[in-house]
């Protein structure tokens, strides 16, 4: 096995103490910033980028790897903890996390989601390890076509379920897409619903200001309002017997879990499609094909599982391109690739031949950050936990203050400050009146992908709608997608339909 | 409320020393140096050509500590850069923000009135210029530019040509080709140069008219051809490669790398960051960077770099007015 | 609620008719030349499904007989009020006096006349806060926070940590 001498030798390289240290301090720091809310993996690569010329090469692209897996980990606790997704791949998270830690089972949520991104992140190192090179063809074959048909699939997962009202869960997804078209239309090279003349607009409305305004700033107004009428939220604790007993728990999974890695792996893989769509998926599959449906995004610990599990397999995925074709499939991945152009690295083709000691040292220290990343999450449960065991006020203040700061760090705009009031307030009404907010923060997730690869579509294939259906690829994902979207209904029509319907009316 | 007062008083007496300090230092003009990090704002959203090339240099000027205070990269690439120019706009006379151009420095208020006008800013420097060449899948017959003018022809229209957002830089180019050759092409807009670039590979586009750096790691696997090169002269990397100049097509097209700053930027600090973008256009890192990506590295500054942004807004002025002519008729 | 229910899908109804209004900037229709649709339709065509929904909302709840539910707790609305102002004037506060100033006053006044804790606790935290932002944010992480007048009180912190 040729494979395997080549990552023998990369495994020297990755456990010298120098690079150890170096995932260790990576991993613990990428952990912080993606835990709070606002800061993900981006801006942690981002910030170390400069300082990468100090070590070697090969230590410095470790580096800025570890705190990319450090904060693929970071973003759950946020998500759990506050119920603030801290970057659009940990959405999901939300779903079920919150509810868990509002039932005192933060600790158990926590484990969950590390031990999770824990097996996500080593299946696919693997399936990364054995088919790098010839999976690349893969991600070359999508284009524009496959790439719409691959976010509507992921979201047809999503809207064939739900209980909520109809009208109103329209209304959302209406409002997220809208939303999502403000700032420049990259077909036309126009700028349109930029609200009068405001420059903030410009560059768009921002998945993190909607998610902190209404999962932040909107969740704190509506617990302060409820906290009087409805019994506090249960204090949360957590002893060895419970970490334990969180990874017992965790083997009945296996099922979820593995789903979760593969589809990870692969949709995280495609340039463009990325973690979020894979995050979603993998949760919307875990509830549709689940004996217990209806306990989903109340505190069903597979709720947790599935996503952390795809976003971290999907964040090694997305290496994948970016080293074998030198393309990112996303901001991170991308200043990963300016890191190496920067140390005369070329990646691409090429790469795996010319620098093998490089490449397979990259990929040994993947599995090293994974391990260092599941030790040191775990090791910090009790901390996290121990934070949420402030008085209400406390937290709310301290919380409020993140939702400013967070909301300002990424863009640098008071703008975004402001809508993120002003979002927190609309969520809160919103909320009030019953109207669900998950499917509006999707929507602004998906829609300018959707758009933007329906449009170029369109255009390459001069105006041929039915391109979509005719290319294999895409084709496949749009009868997938039907079929997401139609069974549920059927299911729900067949087994009582009529029982569900009559109080609604 | 005693406290808040008192804290209060606390501060308002540092304010006070701070600022008889800030004063001091600020009278001993010549030597001028940031008092904090300076805000390098990029036209470019975050993992784009511009933004990479940013970054390179925040990491060049950090590790040759040619700044004595960090220099900060904050991307503002809302409406094709229209954000980063009201941005500067608004914080005139501030010596402390220095922002990173591309083409869209023209283009962008050109195209859209957002009430900037680009000779109100202070010019610092121009790093470099970059180049564009034609492109194909390796896989395509096509081999010179004749062969693709013939096939582009024989698609009746419907030839795929792949490029980042209309009225930026490929669509430019793009619509040169069009007018010179009387031809018609399909554009399709991607978000930015390296999705262009995975498109041709994949085959979902017919050709190009990439930088050499976005292509470069497909072109050494055998993956990408280049056609022709819109330089006066042949690019280094590609010395087979013809100019269209050669080829009796004048066409040449650059995009500028440089750095401008706010109106009325103190004098000092721009004899600042002039000589700090000096030292670095001298250092080895640049200048290998350079040659592996096939950039003209072509120090500016000054007044000549404001009257070359002139005469290129003019330019820009006159290619839009054609392609605008042309998607009326 | 029911007033609640039915002043909210009015709102939609307006805020979508407003999103139309602007989205007929940019061509609406299918333009037959690109091929594809025009940069407004989907904002536009999507925003009239909005209003159509909204409208469909506040049909049903015309049929409906009023609840005895109130759609506010009264007493607690004060409360929420109360933190959206102080919210707001904190964020218009940060562009002027700073981040430093601004959010350590609204940590003062959640803390100890909204939430009645004690000078300890009250004053530990903010304290403490600005001490966090400033090492977490501006020291380790380099993202510059705005400070308003308070600017030049920084450029010896400046001087010792960067």
């Amino acid at each position: 096995m040729d494979t395997l001498a080549l990552l023998a030798d990369g495994f020297a390289t990755s456990l010298s103490p120098l690079n150890l240290m170096i995932v260790l301090l990576g991993v613990t720091a990428g952990l912080f910033i993606g835990a709070m809310p606002g800061l993900g993996s981006v801006n942690g690569v981002a910030i170390v980028l400069p300082l990468t010329f100090i070590v070697p090469p090969s230590s410095a692209i470790i580096l800025l790897c570890a705190i990319y897996y450090g904060a693929m980990y970071g973003g759950a606790i946020s998500s759990i903890l506050l119920g603030i997704p801290g970057a659009s791949t940990a959405v999901a998270t939300t779903f079920d996390g919150r509810p868990l830690a509002q039932q005192g089972k933060a600790g158990l949520a926590l484990i969950a989601a590390a031990v999770a991104s824990f097996i996500g992140g080593t299946i696919s190192v693997v399936l990364f390890t054995l088919f790098a090179v010839p999976l690349a063809d893969l991600a070359l074959a999508f284009g524009p076509a496959e790439e719409f048909a691959l976010v509507l699939m992921a979201f047809t997962t999503f809207v064939g379920l739900g209980g909520d009202d109809k009208l109103k869960t329209i209304i959302m997804i209406c409002l997220g897409l809208v939303l999502s078209t403000v700032g420049l239309d990259l077909i036309s090279g126009q700028p349109r619903l930029i609200f009068g003349d405001l420059p903030g607009f410009y560059s768009g409305i921002s998945f993190l200001v909607l998610a902190i305004g209404v999962y932040g700033i909107g969740e704190i107004l509506y617990t302060i309002e409820s906290s009087r009428t409805a019994p506090q939220v249960t204090p949360a604790r957590i002893t060895l017997r419970d970490l334990v007993d969180g990874i017992r728990t965790m083997n009945r999974m296996w099922r979820t879990m593995s789903l979760g890695s593969f589809l990870g792996f692969f949709v995280g893989m495609l340039p463009a499609a990325g973690a979020t769509p894979a995050a979603l998926m993998a949760y919307g599959i875990a509830r549709s094909t689940s004996k217990t449906p209806a306990s989903f995004g109340k505190g069903n610990l597979e709720g947790v599982a599935a996503p952390e599990t795809a976003n971290n397999a999907a964040s090694t995925g997305s290496l994948l391109p970016m080293l074998t074709l030198g393309i990112p499939g996303s901001p991170t991945t991308a200043l990963l690739l300016g890191g190496m152009v920067m140390w005369g690295l070329m990646p691409g083709p090429m790469l795996f031949i010319e620098q093998p000691e490089f490449v397979w040292g990259l990929i040994s220290s993947l599995y090293t950050a994974n391990f260092a990343a599941v030790a040191i999450n775990i090791a910090l449960i009790p901390l996290f936990v121990w934070a949420l065991r402030m008085p209400f006020t406390v937290l709310c203040a301290l919380v409020m203050v993140l939702c400013i700061v967070g909301g300002f760090a990424p863009s640098q705009k008071m703008h975004d400050v402001w809508l993120i009031a002003g979002f927190g307030v609309a969520g809160y009404l919103l909320r009030k009146a019953d109207y669900p907010l998950a499917p509006l923060v999707l929507a602004l997730v998906l829609g300018p992908l959707m758009e933007k690869s329906f449009r170029q579509t369109l255009i390459a294939e001069q105006g041929n709608i039915f391109a979509f259906v005719e290319r294999p690829l895409s084709g496949t994902f749009i009868a997938l997608a039907a079929l997401f979207f139609v069974l549920p209904l059927v299911k729900y029509l067949r087994k009582g339909g009529a029982r569900s319907i009559a109080p609604a009316e | 409320m005693i406290y808040k007062m008192t804290r209060r008083a606390a501060l308002a007496g540092v304010a006070s020393i701070a600022m008889i300090a800030a004063g001091a230092t600020s009278a001993l003009a010549e030597n001028w140096k940031p008092q904090k990090p300076v805000e390098m704002v990029i036209m470019a959203g975050q993992g784009g050509g511009a933004d990479r090339l940013a970054r390179l240099f925040q990491s060049i000027i950090q590790k040759e500590k040619l700044s004595s205070m960090p220099i900060l990269p904050v991307n503002k690439g809302g409406g094709s850069g229209a954000e980063a120019l009201r941005y500067l706009k608004d914080n005139a006379g501030d010596a402390h923000k220095i922002m990173a151009t591309l083409n869209s420095y023209y283009t962008t208020p050109l195209r859209t009135d957002i009430g900037v006008d680009i000779e109100e800013f202070t010019p610092i420097a121009r790093m470099a210029l970059d180049t564009f060449v034609l492109w194909v899948n390796a896989d395509s017959d096509i081999q010179t530019m004749d062969d693709w003018v013939a096939a582009v022809k024989a698609s009746g229209g419907e030839w795929k040509m792949g490029g980042t957002g209309t009225g930026q830089e490929d669509s430019l180019v793009t619509a040169m080709l069009e007018k010179e050759f009387d031809i018609k092409v399909t554009y399709v807009p991607f978000k930015g140069g390296g999705d262009v670039a995975k498109n041709l590979v994949g085959g979902h586009i017919d050709s190009t008219v990439n930088n050499p750096s976005e292509q470069m790691g497909f072109w050494q696997a055998g993956k990408s051809r280049p056609i022709a090169a819109f330089t006066p002269e042949r690019l280094e990397v590609f010395p087979d490669v013809p100019t269209a100049r050669e080829l009796g097509h004048d066409i040449v097209y650059w995009m500028q790398r440089s750095f401008v700053a706010p109106k009325d930027m103190p004098a000092e600090a721009v004899t600042y960051y002039t000589e700090m973008f000096q030292k670095l256009a001298e250092t080895e890192e640049w200048q290998t960077y350079t040659k592996d990506k096939a950039l003209i590295a072509d120090f500016l500054t000054g007044d000549e770099l404001q009257a070359y942004f002139i005469e290129e807004r003019d330019k820009h002025a006159a290619i839009l007015a054609d392609m605008e002519g042309d998607g009326s008729s | 609620m029911l007033v609640a229910d039915r002043v909210i899908a009015i709102a939609i109804m307006a805020l979508s008719a407003y999103f139309m209004w602007h989205a007929t900037a940019l061509p609406i229709g299918w333009n037959g030349m690109t091929g594809g649709p025009g940069g407004g339709a989907f904002p536009f065509w999507l925003s009239l499904i909005m209003l159509l929904s909204a409208g469909g909302v506040l049909v049903r709840s015309l049929g409906q007989e009023k609840s005895s539910q109130h759609f506010f707790d009264s007493q607690m609305l004060r409360s929420v009020i109360a933190v959206v102002i102080a919210l707001f004037v904190t964020i218009a506060l940060i562009p002027l006096v700073g981040a430093y100033v601004a959010l350590p006053l609204f940590i003062f006044w959640y803390l100890k006349i909204y939430g009645r804790h004690g000078w300890l606790l009250t004053g530990i935290l903010t304290l403490g806060t600005p001490v966090f932002l400033f090492f977490f944010f501006e020291a380790t992480l380099k993202i510059l926070l705005p400070k308003g007048v308070t600017e030049p009180l920084f450029f010896p912190l400046y001087a010792m940590f960067f």
